[in-house]
């Protein structure tokens, strides 16, 4: 028999029309499978259907769960709440998003930032009329780690105080368009990250590379673009392209 | 260029305050940026003051031997350490920040910070000992 044991969520709620969010404390029984997410689930199924949460594979594929447990960014499928060790788990929408509705946040302009005509994967692909697409599918996505799940962006204390900071996933997307430039010029890329408000902006914290759930190193892709961008000014100070 | 987000956020304004130096739940990268700041902040105000003091020169030899003789004092002295503190971290610090921007020890920049740390208090604690004793 699976040992159970009554755990309490803190969980942010907010409605729009609302001044500013509150708190609302939930009592549910859990075992030692119950990821946080499913306990969400069983609390807006039997207790609140009002709750409400983004969701959709279970498994840490599609990014769409992300949340702060604990006051830290994570994937909800895949956080057990007894793991967590505490007998109040808080649940809040992460940060640095605008807030809709209790712990979803708005990610378009998270997920506009990957469309730009400089994050030239997308835009060839989505556009090549002589690409063979596999059947049933609409168009090529990018083929990286990032689930964009924007745990990242919550974590950044930049991204906290500057509305316009591209942000640590988009230019972590920009390090594979340049690292691995599949026959594109990478240029594009570089000039859109070299501003006050791309790779130049973040301060080493290293915060997105920590909570990030799919290792992608956000940090190290920023790093690894202003090495680049050095290297090309230091290339072009000396006559050298 | 787009904010991060299709609308602006009115119910979770951005707080620069809070995202900068809310250190909790926060790995050790985070706390080096939030101390890198207020070390930053301190120094400035340092060097403000360190000017005006140094305008004290104006009033003649009386009025900066009397300054010297008040900043000897056991508390200005432990001011002293602190903006040793202040100089080192955030010196430090940036010899850390400055490596991995330039794509050197990204991956072990946890221990860069140590190691760094780690010089810093050797050298904290020869200087405070040299305020105090010389």
């Amino acid at each position: 028999m699976m040992a159970e044991q009554q755990v309490q969520f803190k969980v942010l709620r907010y409605k729009q029309g609302q001044a500013s969010p509150t708190f609302q404390t939930f009592n549910l029984t859990v075992n030692e499978d119950t990821t946080v997410l499913v306990a969400l689930q069983d609390i807006r199924r039997d207790q609140d259907p009002t709750l409400i949460l983004r969701h959709s594979c279970h498994h840490a594929s599609c990014g769409t769960c992300g949340m702060k447990i604990n006051g830290q960014e994570q994937l909800s499928c895949v956080v057990k709440a007894l793991d967590l060790g505490t007998q109040t788990v808080m649940v809040e929408p992460l940060d640095n998003l605008p807030l809709i509705s209790d712990l979803v946040v708005d990610m378009n302009g998270f997920y506009d930032r990957y469309t730009t005509p400089e994050m030239m994967y997308l835009r060839e692909s989505e556009f090549l009329t002589e690409a063979d697409l596999p059947e049933g599918i609409e168009k090529w996505l990018r083929f990286e780690n990032c689930v964009e799940c924007g745990c990242c962006v919550s974590a950044c204390p930049i991204a906290g105080s500057d509305a316009e900071y591209l942000g640590p996933a988009a230019l972590a997307a920009a390090w594979r368009v340049v690292a691995e430039p599949r026959e594109s010029n990478p240029q594009e890329a570089l000039e859109w990250v070299d501003n006050e408000h791309g790779c130049w902006r973040c301060h080493a914290a290293f915060e997105c590379s920590e909570v990030c759930p799919s290792d992608v190193d956000p940090a190290g892709a920023i790093m690894s673009l202003r090495g680049e961008l050095t290297r090309r000014k230091f290339r072009r100070l000396f006559g050298r392209r | 260029m787009q904010e991060a987000g299709s609308m602006p956020d009115t119910v979770r304004p951005k707080r620069p305050l809070k995202s900068w130096f809310d250190v909790r739940h926060r790995k050790v990268g985070t706390w080096a940026f939030a101390l890198n700041r207020l070390t930053g902040i301190g120094l400035s105000l340092y060097l403000i003051i360190h000017l005006v003091i140094l305008s004290l020169l104006l009033q003649g030899e009386q009025g900066w031997n009397d300054f010297v003789t008040l900043v000897k004092s056991p508390f200005f002295l432990t001011l002293d350490v602190i903006l040793l503190f202040g100089f080192l971290f955030h010196g430090l610090n940036g010899v850390r920040v400055g490596l991995v921007g330039m794509g050197i020890g990204v991956d072990n920049q946890r221990t860069l910070f140590w190691v760094l740390m780690a010089v810093g208090i050797v050298l904290l604690l020869a200087g405070a000992w040299l305020i105090f004793t010389l």
